[in-house]
């Protein structure tokens, strides 16, 4: 089941971002990494902002961060958000890939104290229904 | 050196407003807006508007400069520019565009103008059903991070955290400019003055900002003309200098999926120290500051990156007495502020600005700045001689503007 409600917009693979789509729906989370000098890179880009390689690779990153910063949205900008709760934005950083930082919900009530610096996880949002399916990357607290 | 500043070679000859209208009452088109608000520049000026030869503006603005020199019947069009980026990130940028034209000889009376009719179009808040998400979007947008306020609070939420800032702070920052509004008749919220609890009482938008955080959405237009220094004299105005100007943002602040590396920034920790050297001044020297409000954080953000607190000091700082035009002792003399700082006032957004005036994506605030240093401005700072304008904090480009009377050069 879903943390936001069905009709939000669903995210588009593109040739760039494609990798870091099918290995969610492995339950694998990627990130850029360079093929020349390592440098872990988000979001996705054509080359490496240290060296400017085009080698740009992908590596698993493990599936533990911390929280960054966050928003909780009240305001419904999106039809499919109307009458809802509010929800949590994280932006989690990931200190063991480069510290690059990825947004996602912060899965639990809407309501719950959300504390920067404190460690999280990823949880793998299966959509399968949709068509084609995708797989977000969502957050709970460890 | 001297070359390469703009310091003293352009002057605003006039400033133009149509009247500000809440978002999808205007009655009249946005092209003609643009037309009504150029002209009324031009008259400000005494310019025969078929002289205006160059336009500038920014955010995508819709109203083609060739459409306009057809309508208006200009002579010739010699520049025509539009500033990349969203929000109102470039309404100084649009300004150090026109007078770069001017003192590089590509035009002699460039237009800026910015007008908005967002009914005609789609509004900037709303976002459209359903659909999909591209590009790097796609790892923002399906978790609900649509709005400019859901893109940007996380910025001011780490600085927040980082300096320990307290809610009374962005409280003064809305107050001070509803407080100047009172006295605007031209503001959209005059007449509606706004008490601490109704700012504690107003909902969430986006937590950390509250309804008061953020800025207002308008219809309505407003242009500034340009010339070279050398006319300036001969204007019915007061003479207006502009001293500096820059734009940009720091290292890799576009970074995609909020990975700049600086991310708790209002995106002025270079652009701001640019223009201050360019015109030669500290903060210390400004009397008076207009900073974009698309939200109160990062107006907060903006003027500790001008420099005129440190983020520890941002608490005592922000209060609505330090920040009127009209509080206590008003702005100290020049030679009882402390280096780095105003002593502790700065008249803050004294016609209202995007919260409380119009949010003009903040031109408004460039023609208030201007307003100052005529010795024009509803909430006048007494001997205003230095007035600067930040534009657009936490997008990226950002700009900001320093103005100056004539004493300055
Ligand atoms: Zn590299």
């Amino acid at each position: 089941m879903s943390h936001l409600p069905e009709g939000m917009p669903r995210p588009l693979a593109d040739e760039l971002t494609e990798p870091f789509w099918a290995a969610a729906r492995e339950e694998r989370l990627v990130v850029q990494r360079c093929g020349d000098c390592e440098t872990w890179q988000w979001g996705p880009e054509w080359c490496c902002h240290a060296c400017r390689s085009f080698e740009m690779g992908w590596a698993e990153a493990p599936t533990r961060g911390r929280i960054y910063s966050w928003e909780r949205n009240y305001h419904p900008v999106h039809p499919a958000l109307r009458g809802r709760d509010p929800y949590v934005v994280v932006l989690v950083e990931l200190p063991e890939a480069g510290g690059v930082r990825m947004v996602g919900n912060l899965l639990g009530d809407p309501m719950q104290e959300v504390r920067i610096g404190a460690e999280v996880e990823a949880v793998f949002e299966h959509h399968d229904e949709a068509d084609p399916p995708y797989t977000l990357v969502q957050w709970r607290y460890v | 050196m001297d070359e390469f500043t703009i310091r003293g070679k352009v002057a605003v000859a006039g400033v133009g407003e149509t009247t500000y209208w809440k978002h999808s009452q205007s009655p009249h088109a946005e092209f003609k807006l643009a037309l009504m608000a150029i002209l009324a520049a031009a008259e400000d000026a005494g310019i025969d508007p078929t002289e205006i030869d160059g336009f500038a503006s920014y955010s995508n603005d819709r109203n083609d400069p060739s459409r306009i020199a057809a309508a208006l019947g200009c002579r010739e069009l010699a520049f025509s520019n539009m500033q990349w980026g969203g929000g109102g990130g470039g309404g100084s940028a649009a300004i150090a565009n026109a007078a770069a034209a001017i003192a590089c000889g590509y035009a002699r009376c460039v237009v800026v103008f910015r007008a908005l009719a967002q009914g005609q179009f789609q509004r900037f808040g709303q976002a459209a059903a359903g659909g999909a998400a591209a590009g790097h979007d796609a790892f923002t947008v399906p978790y609900g991070v649509m709005s400019p306020a859901q893109k940007y609070a996380m910025r001011y939420q780490r600085f927040a955290h980082e300096h320990g800032i307290e809610r009374s702070a962005l409280r003064a920052i809305s107050m001070a400019s509803y407080h100047h509004a009172q006295q605007n008749p031209r503001a959209v919220m005059y007449g509606r003055p706004l008490s601490e609890e109704d700012y504690d009482a107003s909902r969430w938008i986006t937590e950390p900002f509250r309804l008061f955080d953020c800025c207002q959405e308008n219809d309505g237009a407003a242009a500034i003309l340009l010339v070279a220094a050398e006319r300036a004299r001969d204007l019915p105005h007061r003479p207006c200098y502009l001293l500096g100007a820059a734009a940009g943002s720091e290292y890799r602040n576009g970074a995609p999926v909020h990975n700049a590396p600086l991310y708790g920034t209002s995106s002025f920790t270079t652009v701001a120290p640019r223009a201050f050297a360019m015109a030669g001044i500290g903060a210390a020297d400004v009397d008076v500051a207009q900073s974009y409000e698309n939200f109160t954080g990062g107006v907060l953000m903006s003027l500790v990156e001008h420099g005129f607190f440190a983020p520890e000091e941002a608490n005592d700082f922000l209060t609505l007495d330090n920040l009127r035009a009209d509080g206590g002792a008003g702005t100290p003399p020049k030679s009882d502020r402390r280096p780095g700082g105003r002593g502790g006032k700065l008249p803050l957004n004294t016609s209202g600005g995007n919260l409380a005036e119009c949010y003009m994506h903040g031109l408004e605030l460039n023609i208030e700045a201007v307003r100052q240093v005529r010795g024009l401005s509803p909430n006048q700072v007494e001997g205003a001689e230095i007035s600067v304008v930040g534009s657009g904090p936490m997008v990226t480009p950002v700009s900001s503007t320093v103005f100056g009377a004539e004493a300055t050069l």
